[in-house]
C-alpha cells in the first residue's frame, strides 16, 4: 500500500488498552484511506472495531486509553494532541456518524440547534450557517424548511435520524468520516437508501470514510478497501476485490464462507407429498384495534422447511406467535395434522403444544437465567411429556441433538456463549420430539460466522424430518435453508412458492425491490472449508 | 470484551452470588458489623442488664450514682438497664412489619404485573390512594383514635410499606415477563400460579431482598419515631423511641438517657441501610449510569 | 401534554377526596361508638351524648359525611373541642409557621444538594464523590428525629451551647437554626445522590459522547447538551422531597416544640380533639398531594416527547 498525496487518514501501530486491567482492545492497528474512497473494517462482536473508529478521532471511551501509536489526519496528528487542538479538528476534519442516531441525537434540542452548531466555524455569519445547513439537508433528501428544522428527533423516523446524523457529519466538510454501523436497525429498503447517500456524499466531497460493520456483504458493495479485525487486530487489508477473491488469513476466510448466499442453486424441494403438517388459511390477528395481519394462507407439509420472510412490522412475529399459541388475537383456519387448533396455548392439548414448539428471536432473553441447562431442558419436558424415566439421557440426547456436550447440563446461561445460549433453547425445543420447529428470527442477535452454524444444525434437525417454519427478514437467509418461501409485507403473503422460483424470477415489486436492494454477495473465492463444521466452537466464546 | 458480560443484563448473578457480591464492598462489611452490634445489644441485653426496667433506683435524672453506669431516668429508672431491655420490642416491631409489607407487596407487586388488565388497574389505583399519605401520617391519624396498639403498629407500617414495595416489584415482574423465556413457557401452557412461582419469583429476588432492606432501615425509623411521638409503645415498657420521648426534657442534664437510645437507633439505621446499599448495588451493576 | 396535565389534575383531585373520605372514615365512622371510643372508657355519659350531638353522630353516616365534607369545601373545619375556636382560624397561624419551616430548608438544602451533586458526578470515583455519597447514605439512613436530637445533644444547651434546642413564643431568630438545618439535612441526601446519577448518566449517553465527537466546547456540552436532560429527574426528586417535608415535619416540630401544623396534630392526639385531628392530616395530606402532583407535571414538561406530542 503506497501512500499517495491522496492518502488522508494514516494509523500507525494505534494501541488502545483498558484501565485498569491494562487489557489490549485493539493492538498494532495500522490502515490507510485515500481521499474519497471507503475503507470497511469489518469485525464481529468484540473485535474492538468501535473502540478503533473512536481512536481516530482521539475519544477514548472512559477506562480506555490510547498508550501507543499514531492517528494522522491530513498530516495533523490527532492522538497526542491537546483536548483544544483535537476539539476544533472534530466536526471539521473528521466527523463520525453513530450507530443508533436513536441515542446519539440530543431528545432535548431541536434539529436546527444540532445541526448548526456541528459546524462550529466562527469565521461564518448566522446567514452562511443557515445556507450550508439546509443544503446539506438537501443533499441527504431531507426536507430543509423552517418547519423541519424545528422538529426533536423524536418526531422523525428511524430512516429520517440516520439521514439528520449523515447530514450533521458532511456539514462541516470533513476530510475523514468514520461510519460505526449506521444501517443497524434499518429495514433492508431504507439501508439500500442510506448506503447510496453515504456512497455518493464521500465521493462528492472527496472525504475518505471508514465504515465500521459486521456485514460482509455490505462491504463488500461498499468498501474500495476492506480491513479485517479479530480480537483488537487487522488480520487482513486490502482492495475490496483481492480480499474477496483471494483472502489469505483463515478468520477472513471463516468469515467469508459464512455469509450467506442470496442465490442458491440447491435445496430444491420435492413436490408437495401428501396432508400439510400446518394449514393456515383466511388468517387474521390484529394487536387491539391494530390489524396486523389479513387473509394469510400458509402450509407447510411434514418434514420441509418454509421461510417466511419480512421486514420488521411485517406482522411475521405476530404470525409465528399465532401459531403456537402465544397470539390469541387472531380468527381463521389453523389445522395441525387434520385438527383445528384452539388460539390460546393454553386451550390446546398438551400433545398439540407438544408438537409445536418454538424458538426465540434473543438467545440472552430466551433461558431463565436463575436455572441450569439441564432444568431449562428437563421442565417443559416434563409439562408436556411427563416424568421421564431417565432424565439423565433425555438432557444429553436434546443436547446432542443440538450439538451440544452433555457436560453443559449443569452450566447457567450466563457460562454460555450466545450461540450456545441458542443451542440450549433448540434443544429445548427438540427435547419433546416436536413435528414442526417455529424459529423466529432465531440467528439474527448472532455473529454471522455463528448464525452459519445455527443454520447448518438446523438443516440436519430437518432430514431428521422435523418441519421447520423459519421466520427471518434476511432474504439471503432464505436460499439457504428453505424449499419454500413466503413473503410476508404489511401484514398479507405477497408471494409464496418454491425458493428458486422465487429468487430468480420474483412476481411481486416488493419481492423484486427486496431483491435488488439486498447486497449481492458472491464467493468468487474457492472456498476451500465449504461449511463450517457445526462442532466447532463459537469463535466469541469467552477462553 | 466477551459477549457474554457485556451483551446482558438478563444474566444476573444466582442466588447466593448476590450476597457474595455484596460482600465485596467494604461498606457492606461495616454495616453487618454494626447491624450485629446492636441486634446482640438488644437480643442480649434483658439477660445481662443489673436491674430490672421498672426498678427505681435513683432520683429522676440523677447521675453518679452508685452501682450505676449512666445514672437514672426521668423517674429514677436505671438507664443502662432500660437501655438494654429497650431495643428487641424495635426490632422486633419493624421486622414483623417490614416483613408482612414486604411479603404482600411482592404477592400484589407480581401478580399485578403478570397478569395486567383489570387485576393491575384495581391494584394499582388503591396503591395510589394508600400513597397519597405520608407514611408517618397515616399511622398517626388511625392509632390517635384506636389509640397504640401493639399489632396495629406493625398492620399500619406494613400497609404502609406495601403499595411502595408493590409498585417496585411489579416495574421488576415487568421486565422479567418481556423476556422470552417466560412466553417459552407460556407457549408449552404452564399453569399462570407456577410461571409466577418458578420463573418470575426467582428472577426479582435481586430487587426483593434491596427493597427488604429498605423497608427494614424505614420499618425501624417508623417505630422510633412513634415511640418518640408517645404513639408506640406505651409506659411502663423499656423501648428505645418511648424512651427518647421521656427523658428528652431533661436532655441537658441527663444527656445519657437519650443519646443511648438515639444512638443505637442511628447505627441500627445506617448499618442496615449500608446492607441495603451494597445488595443494591451487587444487584444492579456498581451505581446508576456505570453498567447500563 | 395539556391533556395529560389536566388528566393528573383530575387523578389529584380524585386522590383528595378519597383521603378525605379515608379521614372521615379513620375518625368518626368507626365501628361501634365513635364518641366513647374517642373520649376514653372513663368518659362520662353526658359528655359522650354532647360529643355525639357535636358530630351529628345520630345521623346515617352518609349523612355525617355530606355534611362534614360540604364543610371542609367551604372552608368550614368545625370547632375545636379544647379551645372552642373554628379550627380553620386556630390553624393559620400554625400553617404560616409550618410552611416557613419548610421553605426554609427547602432552600437552604436544594442549591447546596445540587452543587454537592454535581461536583461528585464530575469527580467521580474521586475522594470527594466518596465522601459525599458515604455522607449522604448514612444520613438517609437516620431518622430525622434522630438526626434533630444528635444535632441539639452536640450543638444545643447540653453540648457546645450553640443554639437554642426549644422554639419559644418570644425567642430570638436563632431558635430556627436547629430546626431547619436538621430538615434540610433529612430532604438533602436523595436530591444529591439523584443529582449525581442523573448528571453520570447523562455525561455518559451518546448524545453527550455525539457532542464531544462534534468537537463542541466542553462547556456547551454541560450546558446545552447535559444540563436540559438531566433537569427533569432532578426536579421531580426535589418535588417528591419536599411533599415529603409535608409529613417529616411532625416530628421536627415535636421535638423542637415548633408552633406548626405537626405539633397541633400531636396536640389534638392528646386531647383527642377530633375536629383538630382532621384537619391537619387533611392538610398535611393536601400539601403532600399538591406537591406530588407539581412533580409529576415538572416530569412531564421537561420531556420533549411528552412537550412535543408526535400527534
Amino acid at each position: 500500500m503506497t501512500e499517495t498525496h491522496n492518502t488522508v487518514l494514516v494509523t500507525d501501530g494505534l494501541t488502545v488498552i483498558g484501565r485498569p486491567s491494562y487489557v489490549k482492545i485493539i493492538s498494532d492497528v495500522s490502515i490507510t484511506v485515500r481521499r474519497g474512497e471507503i475503507l470497511g473494517l469489518v469485525g464481529e462482536s468484540g473485535s474492538g472495531k468501535t473502540t478503533l473508529g473512536l481512536s481516530l478521532l482521539a475519544h477514548c471511551k472512559r477506562a480506555t486509553e490510547i498508550v501507543d501509536g499514531s492517528v494522522e489526519v491530513t498530516g495533523k496528528e490527532l492522538a497526542h494532541l491537546s483536548e483544544k487542538g483535537v476539539r476544533a479538528l472534530r466536526g471539521r476534519v473528521v466527523a463520525y456518524i453513530p450507530q443508533s442516531p436513536a441515542s446519539a441525537l440530543n431528545p432535548a434540542l431541536r434539529l436546527r440547534v444540532q445541526l448548526r452548531e456541528a459546524l462550529h466555524d466562527t469565521s461564518l455569519s448566522s446567514e452562511q450557517i443557515d445556507r450550508r445547513v439546509r443544503e446539506v439537508l438537501r443533499e441527504v433528501a431531507l426536507p430543509d424548511d423552517d418547519a423541519f428544522l424545528k422538529r426533536y428527533p423524536h418526531q422523525l423516523s428511524g430512516g429520517q435520524q440516520q439521514r439528520v446524523a449523515i447530514a450533521m457529519a458532511f456539514v462541516g466538510r470533513p476530510d475523514v468520516i468514520v461510519l460505526d454501523e449506521p444501517t443497524t436497525g434499518l429495514d433492508v429498503t431504507t439501508q439500500a437508501h442510506v448506503l447510496k447517500t453515504i456512497r455518493t456524499m464521500t465521493r462528492d466531497y472527496g472525504t475518505a470514510g471508514v465504515y465500521i460493520s459486521h456485514d460482509m456483504a455490505v462491504v463488500a458493495e461498499l468498501a474500495d478497501e476492506i480491513a479485517v479485525m479479530y480480537r483488537g487486530e487487522v488480520v487482513e487489508r486490502g482492495r475490496t476485490d483481492e480480499v474477496l477473491s483471494l483472502p489469505r488469513h483463515t478468520y477472513t476466510r471463516r468469515l467469508l464462507a459464512a455469509v450467506p448466499l442470496l442465490r442458491t442453486s440447491g435445496h430444491e424441494s420435492v413436490e408437495p407429498r401428501g396432508e400439510p403438517l400446518l394449514r393456515v388459511s383466511g388468517l387474521n390477528a390484529s394487536h387491539g384495534r391494530l390489524p396486523v395481519l389479513q387473509g394469510v394462507d400458509l402450509s407447510i407439509f411434514p418434514g420441509e422447511c418454509v421461510a417466511l420472510l419480512g421486514e420488521s412490522g411485517s406482522g411475521k412475529t405476530t404470525l409465528s406467535r399465532s401459531v403456537v399459541g402465544l397470539h390469541h388475537q387472531f380468527t381463521g383456519e389453523m389445522f395441525f395434522d387434520g385438527q383445528q387448533q384452539a388460539t390460546s396455548s393454553y386451550r390446546r392439548t398438551a400433545e398439540q403444544r407438544r408438537r409445536i414448539q418454538y424458538v426465540f428471536q434473543n438467545p440472552y432473553e430466551a433461558l431463565n437465567p436463575r436455572k441450569r441447562v439441564r432444568d431449562q431442558i428437563l421442565g417443559p419436558y416434563r409439562h408436556l411429556s411427563g416424568r421421564p424415566e431417565d432424565p439423565d439421557a433425555v438432557v444429553a440426547g436434546a443436547l446432542e441433538r443440538a450439538a451440544l456436550p452433555a457436560s453443559y447440563a449443569e452450566r447457567f446461561p450466563e457460562q454460555l456463549s450466545g450461540g450456545e445460549r441458542q443451542r440450549v433453547c433448540i434443544a429445548r425445543a427438540i427435547a419433546t420430539r416436536p413435528d414442526l420447529l417455529v424459529c423466529d428470527e432465531i440467528t439474527s442477535a448472532l455473529d454471522v460466522s455463528v448464525q452459519a452454524e445455527i443454520v447448518a444444525l438446523l438443516r440436519n434437525l430437518q432430514e431428521d424430518g422435523m418441519a421447520l417454519l423459519f421466520v427471518t427478514h434476511n432474504i439471503a437467509l432464505v436460499s439457504n435453508i428453505a424449499e419454500r418461501v413466503a413473503i410476508l409485507h404489511q401484514g398479507r403473503i405477497v408471494e409464496h412458492g418454491t425458493v428458486g422460483k422465487v429468487m430468480s424470477a420474483p412476481e411481486h415489486e416488493y419481492t423484486r425491490a427486496l431483491i435488488t436492494d439486498t447486497p449481492d454477495f458472491e464467493h468468487s473465492f474457492a472456498p476451500v472449508e465449504q461449511r463450517i463444521d457445526q462442532n466447532s466452537t463459537d469463535m466469541t466464546s469467552p477462553t | 470484551m466477551s459477549e457474554i458480560s457485556t451483551g446482558t443484563n438478563t444474566s444476573r448473578r444466582r442466588g447466593g452470588g448476590l450476597f457474595r457480591t455484596a460482600w465485596g464492598f467494604g461498606r457492606t462489611k461495616i454495616g453487618v458489623a454494626l447491624t450485629v452490634l446492636i441486634v446482640l445489644v438488644a437480643v442480649l441485653g434483658p439477660f445481662i442488664a443489673p436491674y430490672t426496667p421498672t426498678e427505681f433506683i435513683t432520683k429522676p435524672y440523677e447521675t453518679g450514682v452508685d452501682g450505676t453506669v449512666f445514672g437514672g431516668d426521668n423517674r429514677g429508672r436505671d438507664v443502662l438497664t432500660r437501655f438494654l431491655w429497650g431495643g428487641w420490642t424495635l426490632l422486633l416491631l419493624a421486622a414483623a412489619s417490614a416483613g408482612i409489607g414486604v411479603l404482600a407487596g411482592t404477592v400484589i407487586g407480581v401478580v399485578a404485573g403478570y397478569r395486567g388488565g383489570w387485576i393491575d388497574d384495581v391494584l394499582m389505583r388503591a396503591n395510589d390512594v394508600l400513597l397519597a399519605f405520608p407514611q408517618l401520617i397515616a399511622a398517626l391519624l388511625v392509632m390517635s383514635i384506636i389509640g397504640p396498639r401493639v399489632w396495629l403498629i406493625v398492620v399500619i407500617i406494613a400497609v404502609s410499606h406495601m403499595p411502595r414495595v408493590a409498585r417496585v416489584i411489579r416495574e421488576a415482574t415487568r421486565k422479567v415477563i418481556e423476556q422470552d423465556y417466560i412466553k417459552a413457557v407460556e407457549a408449552i401452557g404452564m399453569p399462570r400460579h407456577r410461571i409466577m412461582a418458578v420463573e418470575i419469583l426467582p428472577n426479582v429476588t435481586s430487587p426483593l431482598l434491596v427493597e427488604l432492606g429498605l423497608r427494614l432501615t424505614y420499618s425501624i425509623g417508623v417505630v422510633a419515631v412513634l415511640g418518640f411521638l408517645g404513639m408506640g409503645l406505651q409506659p411502663p415498657t423499656a423501648d428505645w423511641g418511648l424512651m427518647i420521648n421521656e427523658n428528652r426534657q431533661g436532655m441537658s442534664i441527663q444527656p445519657w438517657a437519650v443519646a443511648l437510645p438515639v444512638t443505637a437507633i442511628a447505627i441500627l439505621t445506617i448499618g442496615a441501610n449500608l446492607i441495603t446499599d451494597g445488595l443494591s448495588r451487587a444487584s444492579i451493576g456498581i451505581d446508576r449510569g456505570v453498567e447500563k | 401534554m395539556f391533556r395529560l396535565v389536566v388528566v393528573r389534575l383530575f387523578f389529584g383531585a380524585l386522590t383528595l377526596w378519597v383521603v378525605s373520605l379515608v379521614v372521615f372514615a379513620a375518625t368518626q365512622a368507626l365501628p361501634g361508638d365513635a364518641a366513647q371510643l374517642i373520649l376514653g372508657r372513663d368518659a362520662t355519659p353526658e359528655r359522650v351524648e354532647v360529643l355525639r350531638e357535636q358530630l351529628n353522630l345520630n345521623d346515617p353516616v352518609a349523612v355525617q359525611y355530606m355534611q362534614w365534607f360540604q364543610g371542609i369545601v367551604q372552608g368550614d373545619l368545625g370547632t375545636s373541642f379544647s379551645n372552642r375556636q373554628p379550627v380553620a382560624e386556630y390553624l393559620a397561624a400554625p400553617i404560616r409557621s409550618s410552611l416557613t419551616l419548610m421553605g426554609l430548608s427547602a432552600l437552604v438544602a436544594t442549591p447546596i444538594s445540587l452543587l454537592v451533586g454535581a461536583f461528585s458526578a464530575l469527580r467521580r470515583d474521586r475522594g470527594f464523590d466518596h465522601v459525599s455519597s458515604t455522607g449522604t447514605l448514612v444520613i438517609a439512613s437516620v431518622p430525622e428525629f434522630v438526626i434533630g436530637i444528635l444535632l441539639i445533644l452536640l450543638l444545643g444547651p447540653g453540648g457546645f451551647d450553640l443554639f437554642p434546642s426549644v422554639y419559644s413564643r418570644n425567642g430570638d431568630w436563632d431558635q430556627w437554626i436547629l430546626p431547619v438545618f436538621t430538615l434540610a439535612l433529612a430532604v438533602a441526601p436523595p436530591i444529591v445522590r439523584m443529582m449525581r446519577a442523573t448528571m453520570i448518566e447523562v455525561l455518559e449517553s451518546e448524545y453527550v459522547q455525539q457532542a464531544r465527537l462534534k468537537g463542541m466546547d466542553e462547556r456547551i456540552v454541560l450546558w446545552r447538551h447535559a444540563a436540559p436532560n438531566a433537569i427533569g429527574p432532578v426536579a421531580q426528586v426535589i418535588a417528591l422531597q419536599l411533599a415529603w417535608l409535608a409529613g417529616g415535619v411532625v416530628a421536627i416540630e415535636f421535638l423542637f416544640n415548633f408552633p406548626g401544623v405537626g405539633k397541633e396534630l400531636m396536640d389534638g392526639i392528646d386531647n383527642r380533639d377530633v375536629p383538630l385531628i382532621q384537619a391537619s392530616v387533611l392538610l398535611i395530606a393536601g400539601v403532600y398531594i399538591v406537591v406530588n402532583l407539581v412533580a409529576d407535571v415538572i416530569g412531564l414538561a421537561a420531556n420533549p416527547k411528552v412537550r412535543v406530542a408526535n400527534r
